[in-house]
């Protein structure tokens, strides 16, 4: 196959902006206010107006979820900025948060807009209240006479209605089968706080030792404290241009090499068929079937971290490393540092800069790629960046090429 | 299989802990009620033979709808486990053992469940476990959990 924008017509896509509101703990903001200070911020820094925005997408959109994790959906922020939309879309059964900016990419490519504000904006620090994080109770404390049904059904009756005790059944498995260790394992979170240190925008920035880590209250085995993001309030937005209306904007287009969306096997958390892996494995080898580019040719990864053992998850199924070769990789932490051969998560993550749910990744590939990552930039501003998102049934990567 | 869960290894009577129980429905009823008879009960496909979990309207093999449920044997092998420390919210004491199980008819059907009468370090992914049932009285129709303990009369 030939592997140009007539074929992989993603490439026809291009990022052109980005833009952050304030990002904290809880910042007790309006969620729509924080979602539009983000989408305003991309609009200007791609040099471009609410005017010649002609498209918005964004995850998951509106309604029925749980209370923070959704600050806006699309219908809010088309009626708040009074855009007229060639294309628009939201939903959250795709190929992870980043599945919002593949169709903005299928959007453009199609020639439906040329300019789609993508957005993905989060409360989930607010919304657990100034007393901190409430017991995870549906139906109020005493159960309320409440009655699992669907997804939870076959996981909170058994106690379990975390993601981070589902992510640890597979994080245990991947172990065992790879002789992984918590002590490898433990320089994703360190990694992370010692890049957040340098962002200033980060939630954790004080440093955090190797004993710190070793020490920390366990979670759900393997997982302790440490291996799980911090819920915050943020929003993150992107603008994704058709290529051909980019080269005159503000900055250079950083170009979609290919995408990964792909899911064989089971949608599911516990019937998936290998635990050792997740149905990321599929996105993965999708994206690179799409590109002549090779995994060796990545100068930056910027890999979903909402539990530690998943950005592993991500550098096995992303070809980063060798299957089952992710706590070789990371042990040690230089090859993932600032400075190393492949510089990982370098805002913080979610662990260290907050649970920013997919986009900050995305923010963060642009943002050194841009060259605009003050402290924290790598040393050569990166051509090739890759990020990818999501966890369990929900997964989706990209490949940037700045132009 | 052990007909009730709340005899214990020892014979001491298990505490049966806060639950948020299941909504019954005429597709999940056989799976969450059996265990009044100390059966595990999974709906299975009667053109092809293969089994379904969760219940799904038809044989996702053969589409066909031609299906009931069966008894297995309630033996299974812990395909993945994990110690859980964090109080999410009311439950069994901590630490509590979460754990995929893959059932011995068709190691494709899986459950997540609850390891029981057996210590956090004693259990290993591979382990021989079988079916035991945590008996929850309720208005809308007594919940009979099925949970997992060592299969101690396995090789």
């Amino acid at each position: 196959m030939i592997k140009d924008a007539n074929t992989i017509i993603e490439r026809r896509a291009c990022i052109s902006g980005i833009g952050q509101s304030e990002i904290g703990r809880r910042l007790f903001r309006d969620p729509l206010e924080l979602t539009l200070d983000g989408c305003l911020a991309a609009i200007d820094h791609a040099g471009l107006t609410t005017a010649d925005i002609d498209g918005l997408s964004t995850y998951p959109g509106p309604g029925g979820m749980p209370a923070g994790f959704s600050g806006a959906g699309a219908y809010e922020v088309i009626d708040a900025l009074r855009l007229n939309c060639g294309w628009y879309g939201s939903g959250l059964e795709t190929s992870g948060q980043l599945g919002s900016l593949v169709n903005a990419c299928l959007a453009v490519a199609s020639g439906l807009a040329n300019h789609v504000l993508c957005f993905r904006s989060v409360w989930e620090g607010s919304a657990q209240g100034d007393k901190g994080r409430s017991a995870v109770m549906p139906g109020g404390a005493a159960g309320g006479g409440f009655k699992a049904s669907g997804f939870m059904e076959w996981n909170i009756v058994y106690s379990a209605p975390s993601a981070a005790v589902w992510i640890a059944l597979f994080a245990q498995r991947h172990f065992k089968q790879y002789g992984i260790t918590r002590e490898q394992m433990a320089w994703i979170a360190l990694n992370a706080r010692k890049n957040a240190a340098l962002n200033p925008k980060a939630i954790y920035r004080e440093p955090l030792s190797f004993d710190d880590y070793m020490n920390a209250r366990m979670i759900s085995t393997p997982f302790c404290l440490y291996d799980c993001d911090v819920p915050c309030d943020g929003a993150t937005a992107v603008i994704v241009s058709r290529i051909d209306r980019a080269k005159d904007l503000r900055n250079p287009p950083l170009r979609v090499e290919a995408v990964g969306t792909r899911i064989d096997g089971r949608p599911s958390w516990d019937q998936f068929d290998d635990l050792t892996q997740m149905p990321n494995r599929a996105a993965g080898r999708q994206l690179w079937e799409r590109t002549d580019l090779k995994p060796s040719d990545v100068q930056t990864a910027q890999l979903y971290d909402g539990f530690s053992w998943l950005t592993m998850s991500w550098l096995e199924a992303l070809q980063l490393c060798e299957l089952g070769g992710s706590g070789d990789f990371i042990d040690g932490g230089a090859n993932i540092a600032l400075d190393g051969k492949l510089p990982l998560n370098t805002h913080g993550g979610q662990l260290s800069g907050g649970r920013l749910h997919g986009y900050g990744f995305l923010h963060e590939a642009a943002t050194q790629m841009w060259g605009l990552a003050g402290d924290r930039q790598i040393a050569s501003a990166p051509e090739v960046g890759i990020v990818a998102a999501g966890g369990g049934n929900t997964c989706g990567c990209l490949l940037l090429v700045r132009e | 299989m052990t007909e009730t869960e709340t005899t214990g290894e020892h014979g001491e009577h298990a505490e049966v802990p806060f639950r948020i129980l299941p909504k019954l429905t005429d597709r999940n009823r056989d799976f969450w009620t059996a265990g009044a008879r100390g059966e595990l009960r999974f709906w299975r496909c009667q053109d092809c033979g293969f089994y379904i979990h969760p219940p799904q309207p038809i044989c996702p093999r053969c589409h066909s709808k031609n299906m009931k449920t069966e008894a297995v044997t309630g033996l299974a092998t812990v395909a993945s486990f994990t110690v859980n420390y964090q109080p999410w919210m009311p439950g069994p004491e901590l630490p509590y053992i979460v754990a995929i199980v893959e059932i011995v008819e068709q190691p494709s059907v899986r459950l997540t469940t609850n390891l029981v009468n057996v210590a956090p370090d004693e259990v290993d992914i591979g382990m021989a476990v079988i079916v035991t049932f945590e008996h929850h009285p309720d208005p809308d129709g007594d919940v009979y959990l099925p949970v997992f303990e060592p299969n101690t009369g396995a090789q």
